[in-house]
C-alpha cells in the first residue's frame, strides 16, 4: 500500500514546491520507495506465496474489489519500477524539466500507477491502474517533446488507449461468461470455466492490448516516433517500465485464457514476436537518430521476451521476468547515454558525431559496459537472459529458435555500429564542447552499470525471487479445466 | 593446488581492474611489470597444476560458486585442470607472459599504454576461463569474451575508421559462429540436461547418431567463426590492424585455435559421427590452400602471416578430421611457438622501418636486425618444416594420419605445405636479403629492437628449434610420443583405425623433407641469387591478380550479404514501416483523430489543475478508505 501511497503523495507535495527543492523531494520519494522495496523483497519467503496487502469491497454492486497483493514476479516488477525511477529522476537532474514540478508530478503519479498494475489483483483494478499510467506519460510526452510532439504524442495515446478498451471489453466477457464466483478477483477469473468461442474474443481483447503496448509486430508503428519525441526521462518511463506491463499482463491476465483457446493462438503470437526480432533487428541497422536505432533494438529485444513468454516453460516465462529487469536497466541505460550526449552536441546523428571517446573515456568505457549488456556478452546481464529465452523458444521450435537467434548476430551489428560512429573515429573541434559527465549522470550511469555487471556475474539470486511463483502460476494454469 | 584454481584466471583479472582503473595514474613501467607479472604468475600456478597433475594422473577441480539454477538446470562456475587444459594453460600464459613482456618496449610511446596492458590481461583472463572451464557454459563465456577482447584491441587505435571496421567485422563473423555454438549447447542441454563435460560425455551412449551429427556440426560453425576456417575467415587478415603483440597473440598462438580445442574437448562426440569428421577434414584442407594461394601474393608482411595462420590452422582441423585429436594438438602447440615467433619478429622488423609493412620496401634487413633475422629465420624453417625444428615433427605427423586416412587428401595436403614454404621463404628473403628497398629516412632509422622485445624473441626460437621433441615419432624413437601418451586419457578416438608401418612413415617423411628443401633452394635462387622481387600490384593478371585481389571474396560477401541485407533495411523503414504498416494505422487514426480534436475542444482548462484534482482525488480516497 505504502509503495502507491509515497509516490502518490510527494507527487501532491509538488504542487507546492518549486525548483531544486522539487526535484530533491522527488528524488527522495523514490530512494524511500526503493528502499521499500528493498524491505519486502528480503522479508519474503521466496517460497511462491502470495502476500495480501489490502483487500476491501470497492464497488460492491459491480462486485469489483480493491486488492493489492505480491508474489515473487510481482516483487522483480515492482522493483524493476522503483529502482529505474530514481535514475530516470537523475537522468532528468540536469535538463529543464527535471525542475519542473508538473514533470516530476507526473512521473511519480506514474509510478504509483505502475506499482498498482504489478500488484492488483482484481481485474476493474487492473484496469484502471493501467489507463491511470498512459495519462502522465502522455503529458510528459506532449509537454516536454520535440519536433511534432502534438501528433505524434496522440497517436501514441489513442493507439494505446484503443487496444486497452478491448481488454476491458475482454474482461467483462471473462466475467460475465464465465463462472467466476468473486466477480473480477484474478484468482477467481482463472479458476473459472468460460466457453471456448466467448474465451477467444477475450483472449484476443487481452493480446490487443498487450501487443500494442510492446509493442509486437505489426502493432509497433506508434513506438519509434513516440521514443524519438518523447523527452530522454519520458522515453525511459516508456521503455524501461511501461513496455513491461504488456509482457507482464501477457503472463499474469492473457496466459490463464490459453487453455481455453488452445495453442494455435500462442504459435501464431510466437511468429509475430520472432518476426518482429528480425524486422526490429535489421531496420535497426541503417538508422541514423542513436534514439530511433535504440527504439528499433528495443523492439527486438521485447520481441525475443515476448517470444519466451508464448513458451509457458519456466524458463521460458524465467528468463522473460529477468529479461525485463535486464531490458529496463540497458534501455534506460541506452537512452540515457543518448540524452547525455544530445545534450552537450546538441544533435543524435550518427553521420554528425564522432571520437566522444577521446574527450571522455569514462563516459566510454560506461557507454561501452550498457552496450555490451545490451549486446549480451557473457557475464554481463543480458546474457543471462537472452540464453535461457533463446533456448526455451529452441526446445518449444527448432525453426523459430534459430531464427530468433539471428538477434545476437544483428544486435552487435547495429549497436557496435552506434559505437562506432559516436565514441570511436576521428575526434573533432566539436567535441570540445562535451563536457564531463555531472555527478548526476555519472551516479545514473554508475548504478546501471554496476547492475549489468552484478546481474551477469551473479543471476542466481534475481531467479530465485521469482523461480517458486513462476512454477506456481504455471501449475495453477495447466490444472485449468476446459469446458467440454 | 586444486582449491587456487581460481586464482590462475584471477590473476589476470586483477590486473585488468587495477590497470585499467588506476592505469593513467600509473607510471608507464608499473603498469608493464605489474600486467607481465601477473600473466607469468598465472604461468607458475598453471606449471604447478601441470606438475600436480602428472604426478597423480587425476585431473584437478574446483566449483567455485553456483551461477544459476533454473527450471532443474544448474549452471556452475567450475574450474577443471586436466591433461588437455593444463596443456593449453602453459601456452596461454607462457606465450602470453613473453608477448606482454614484448610488449612493454613495443608500445613504451603510445598514450594507451595502460589501456592496452588491461586489455591484454583481460584477454588471458578470457582465455583461461575458456580452456579451465568444466563446462562447455565457461567455456562459451571465454568464446566471447575472448571475441570481445579481440574487437577492442583490433580496434585499439579506436581513431582510425578503417580499424574500427576490422573490429567489428571480427565481433560480427565472429558472433555468426558463436549462433552455431550456441545452438549446439542448447541440444546437448536437451540431451543431456547439463553442460559439464563430465555429464555430457556419460550420456553420450544415448545419444542417437542423426543429434551427435547436428550437435557437431553446430559445434564446428562456431569453431570456423573463431578459428577463422572457410567460409567464416575473412576477419582475421583484417584484425592484422590491432598492434603486433595483439596479431601474436590473439590471431595467432591462443584464441583462434580455440576452435580446436573445443573439438578436442569434445573428441567423445565426434568419434561417434565420423562422417561429420570428414567434412571437418575437408573444410580444413580447403582453407590450408586457399588461404596459402592467397599468401603467395599478398605484400605486407602481417598479412602473410595472418594468411598463414588461416593456413596452418586449416591443417590443424585436416588433423582433426582424420581424427587425429593429439596431433592436432601437438601442432597446435609447435604453431603456437613460431608464428607467435614471427609475429613478434615482424613487429621488430615494424618497429625498425617506422611502421612499414610492405615487404617491397624492404630488403637485406638482417644486416642490421640480427637477432630478428635469426630468430626469424628459425621460426620460418619450423614452419616449412625443415628436418628437426618443431613444424618438422607437428607436419609430418599430420601429413602421415592423413595418408592412413586417404593418399589423395595427402596429396592435397601436402600441395599445401609446399605453397607455405613457398610464401613464407618469399617474404623471408624478401624482408630480410637483397637490397634494401625503402626511403633513405627508412635506411638511416633501422635499429634492432631492446631487449624487452629481442628476449621474447631468442626464448620463442628455442622453443620453435626444439618443441617437436615433445613428440617424435615412435619408428624414430620408442616410447617418445610424450604429448600423445599425455593427452590418451582425454581424448577418444575413432575406433578400428589401422597404422602405417615403419618403411611408408620414413618415406613419407622423406617425400615432405626433400620438398621443403627443394622450395628453400629455388626460392634461395629466385629471390637472393637472382634479385628478383615481387610484382607491382597493377602488373599483375590472371590467376595472380585473384590472388593478390584475395579471390574477391570480400566483395562477394559484401555484395551477397551486407548490401542485401542494408538494402532490406532501408526498403523495410520506408515503404513497409511507414508506408504499408504505418499507413493503415494512421488511415483507422485519421477519423478517431477528428472524434478526438471534438472532444478537445469542450475541455480546454488548465492541464495542471486538472492534474492536480486527480491526484489530490485518488489519494485522499485511498487515504480515507485504508488508512483512517
Amino acid at each position: 500500500m505504502e509503495l502507491i501511497l509515497i509516490p502518490l503523495f510527494f507527487a501532491a507535495v509538488q504542487f507546492f514546491v518549486k525548483g531544486r527543492t522539487a526535484s530533491w523531494l522527488a528524488l527522495a520519494s523514490t530512494l524511500v520507495s526503493l528502499g521499500w522495496t528493498i524491505c519486502m523483497i528480503s522479508g519474503y519467503a521466496m517460497d511462491g506465496s502470495t502476500v495480501n496487502l489490502v483487500d476491501v469491497e470497492w464497488l460492491k454492486f459491480a462486485g469489483i474489489r480493491f486488492t493489492l497483493a505480491y508474489d515473487g514476479i510481482a516483487l522483480m516488477m515492482v522493483l524493476l519500477t522503483n529502482l529505474a525511477l530514481p535514475i530516470i529522476l537523475l537522468a532528468s537532474w540536469d535538463r529543464n524539466y527535471g525542475k519542473s514540478p508538473l514533470y516530476l508530478g507526473l512521473a511519480l503519479l506514474m509510478q504509483a500507477a505502475l506499482v498498482g498494475v504489478f500488484l492488483a489483483q482484481d481485474g476493474i483494478l487492473f484496469y484502471v491502474f493501467w489507463e491511470l499510467a498512459l495519462i502522465p506519460i502522455y503529458f510528459i510526452s506532449a509537454i516536454w517533446g520535440g519536433e511534432n510532439k502534438n501528433r505524434i504524442t496522440l497517436k501514441f495515446f489513442i493507439y494505446t488507449f484503443f487496444g486497452s478498451i478491448f481488454m476491458l471489453v475482454g474482461l467483462l466477457l471473462w466475467k460475465s461468461y464465465g463462472s467466476s464466483t468473486n466477480g473480477f478477483a484474478w484468482m477467481s477469473l482463472v479458476q473459472s470455466q468460460i466457453p471456448s468461442d466467448i474465451a477467444f474474443w477475450a483472449f484476443l481483447g487481452f493480446a490487443l492490448a498487450f501487443a500494442i503496448k510492446l509493442p509486437l509486430f505489426p502493432f509497433h508503428t506508434w513506438q519509434p516516433d513516440t521514443y524519438t519525441v518523447a523527452p530522454a526521462g519520458g522515453t525511459m518511463l516508456l521503455s524501461g517500465i511501461m513496455l513491461k506491463m504488456g509482457l507482464f499482463g501477457f503472463i499474469k491476465w492473457a496466459l490463464p485464457l490459453v487453455p481455453h483457446v488452445g495453442e494455435n493462438m500462442m504459435h501464431f503470437l510466437s511468429v509475430l514476436a520472432v518476426i518482429g526480432i528480425v524486422y526490429g533487428s535489421i531496420i535497426a541497422i541503417k538508422q541514423n537518430d542513436m534514439k530511433r536505432l535504440v527504439a528499433f533494438s528495443s523492439m527486438a529485444h521485447v520481441g525475443l521476451i515476448a517470444a519466451g513468454i508464448f513458451t509457458q516453460s519456466l524458463e521460458g516465462l524465467q528468463g522473460a521476468i529477468i529479461q525485463m529487469l535486464n531490458h529496463g536497466i540497458t534501455a534506460i541505460g541506452l537512452f540515457f547515454v543518448i540524452d547525455v550526449i544530445e545534450r552537450r552536441m546538441e544533435t543524435r546523428e550518427l553521420t554528425l558525431l564522432s571520437g566522444i571517446a577521446k574527450v571522455s573515456p569514462v563516459f566510454a568505457v560506461m557507454t561501452l559496459i550498457l552496450v555490451m549488456g545490451s549486446v549480451a556478452v557473457p557475464l554481463t546481464n543480458g546474457f543471462v537472459g537472452e540464453f535461457i529465452l533463446l533456448k526455451s523458444v529452441f526446445d518449444s521450435n527448432a525453426t523459430l529458435g534459430v531464427i530468433a537467434g539471428l538477434t545476437i548476430i544483428f544486435c552487435a551489428v547495429y549497436l557496435l555500429r552506434m559505437v562506432q560512429f559516436s565514441l570511436f573515429g576521428p575526434s573533432n573541434a566539436q567535441n570540445e564542447k562535451f563536457t564531463p559527465l555531472t555527478w548526476a549522470e555519472g551516479i545514473g550511469l554508475g548504478t546501471l552499470c554496476f547492475f549489468v555487471l552484478w546481474i551477469g556475474i551473479n543471476p542466481d539470486p534475481f531467479f530465485g525471487l521469482t523461480e517458486r511463483s513462476v512454477s506456481n502460476l504455471l501449475s495453477l494454469f495447466n490444472a485449468i479445466k476446459v469446458m467440454p | 593446488m586444486e582449491k587456487n584454481l581460481i586464482l590462475i584466471p584471477l590473476l589476470p583479472l586483477i590486473g585488468f581492474l587495477i590497470n585499467g582503473i588506476f592505469g593513467k595514474k600509473l607510471p608507464k613501467n608499473v603498469v608493464g611489470a605489474l600486467g607481465t607479472l601477473v600473466v607469468f604468475g598465472s604461468f607458475i600456478l598453471s606449471l604447478l597444476a601441470f606438475l600436480e597433475v602428472r604426478e597423480s594422473g587425476q585431473a584437478l577441480s574446483h566449483t567455485a560458486f553456483t551461477w544459476m539454477q533454473i527450471a532443474g538446470l544448474k549452471f556452475d562456475i567450475a574450474f577443471l585442470a586436466d591433461q588437455l587444459s593444463t596443456q593449453m594453460m602453459l601456452i596461454i600464459t607462457g606465450i602470453g607472459s613473453l608477448i606482454h613482456l614484448y610488449s612493454i618496449g613495443y608500445m613504451h610511446k603510445d598514450e594507451g599504454f595502460y589501456k592496452f596492458f588491461a586489455y591484454l590481461n583481460l584477454f588471458i583472463f578470457s582465455m583461461l576461463l575458456l580452456v579451465m572451464g568444466s563446462n562447455y557454459l565457461l567455456l562459451f563465456f571465454g568464446w566471447e569474451g575472448v571475441g570481445l577482447c579481440s574487437y577492442l584491441l583490433i580496434g585499439f587505435w579506436y581513431q582510425n575508421l578503417e580499424y574500427g571496421k576490422a573490429a567489428r567485422k571480427a565481433f560480427v563473423m565472429n558472433r555468426i559462429g558463436d549462433l552455431g555454438l550456441m545452438l549446439g549447447l542448447f541440444m546437448l542441454l536437451q540431451h543431456a540436461g547439463s553442460l559439464e563435460y563430465k555429464e555430457v560425455m556419460a550420456s553420450l551412449s544415448t545419444l542417437s547418431t542423426e543429434k551427435a551429427a547436428c550437435i557437431g556440426l553446430l559445434l564446428f560453425v562456431g569453431a570456423t567463426g573463431k578459428s577463422a576456417q572457410i567460409p567464416l575467415y575473412t576477419w582475421l587478415p583484417d584484425a592484422m590492424a590491432g598492434p603486433t603483440p595483439v596479431s601474436a597473440l590473439i590471431h595467432a598462438a591462443t584464441m583462434v585455435t580455440a576452435g580446436i580445442y573445443l573439438i578436442v574437448r569434445s573428441s567423445a562426440l565426434y568419434s561417434m559421427v565420423p562422417e561429420v569428421l570428414e567434412i571437418i577434414g575437408y573444410v580444413g584442407l580447403a582453407t590450408a590452400l586457399f588461404a596459402g594461394l592467397i599468401a603467395i601474393r599478398q605484400n605486407d608482411i602481417k598479412k602473410v602471416l595472418a594468411y598463414s595462420t588461416v593456413s596452418q590452422l586449416g591443417f590443424m582441423f585436416v588433423a582433426l578430421g582424420v581424427g587425429a585429436y593429439s596431433t592436432a594438438m601437438f601442432h597446435l602447440t609447435t604453431h603456437a611457438f613460431f608464428k607467435a615467433l614471427m609475429f613478434l619478429g615482424s613487429g621488430s622488423v615494424i618497429h625498425a622501418m617506422g611502421g612499414e609493412q610492405d615487404i617491397r620496401k624492404m630488403g637485406g634487413l638482417a644486416k642490421k636486425l640480427k637477432i630478428t633475422h635469426l630468430t626469424f629465420l628459425v621460426g620460418t624453417l619450423a614452419i616449412i618444416g625443415f628436418p628437426l625444428t618443431s613444424g618438422f615433427f607437428s607436419k609430418d605427423e599430420i601429413l602421415a594420419k592423413v595418408y592412413e586416412h586417404s593418399p589423395i587428401m595427402w596429396g592435397l595436403l601436402l600441395l599445401a605445405s609446399a605453397i607455405t614454404a613457398f610464401y613464407m621463404l618469399r617474404m623471408f628473403f624478401l624482408t630480410f636479403h637483397g637490397s634494401f628497398r625503402g626511403t633513405h629516412d627508412q635506411e638511416h632509422h633501422l635499429h634492432e629492437s631492446p631487449i624487452s622485445m629481442t628476449l621474447p624473441l631468442m626464448v620463442l626460437a628455442v622453443l620453435s628449434l626444439a618443441g617437436g621433441f615433445l613428440n617424435v615419432p615412435e619408428f624414430i624413437s620408442e616410447g617418445s610420443e610424450h604429448l600423445h601418451t599425455w593427452l590418451n586419457s582425454v581424448v577418444t578416438y575413432v575406433s578400428g583405425r589401422h597404422h602405417l608401418d615403419h618403411s611408408t612413415e620414413w618415406m613419407l617423411m622423406g617425400v615432405a623433407s626433400a620438398l621443403a628443401l627443394i622450395i628453400l633452394v629455388s626460392t634461395y635462387v629466385v629471390y637472393v641469387s637472382k634479385k628478383s622481387t615481387a610484382a607491382e600490384d597493377d602488373q599483375l593478371t590472371g590467376i595472380q591478380k585473384w590472388m593478390n585481389n584475395k579471390f574477391y571474396i570480400d566483395e562477394l560477401y559484401q555484395s551477397v550479404v551486407q548490401k542485401p541485407i542494408e538494402a532490406i533495411s532501408n526498403l523495410g523503414y520506408n515503404i513497409i514501416d511507414r508506408g504499408i504498416i504505418d499507413g493503415s494505422v494512421n488511415f483507422i487514426g485519421k477519423s478517431v483523430e477528428v472524434a478526438g480534436n471534438a472532444l478537445r475542444r469542450i475541455q480546454n482548462g488548465n492541464v495542471e489543475y486538472y492534474l492536480l484534482y486527480m491526484v489530490l482525488g485518488i489519494f485522499f480516497l485511498l487515504v480515507f478508505k485504508f488508512v483512517l
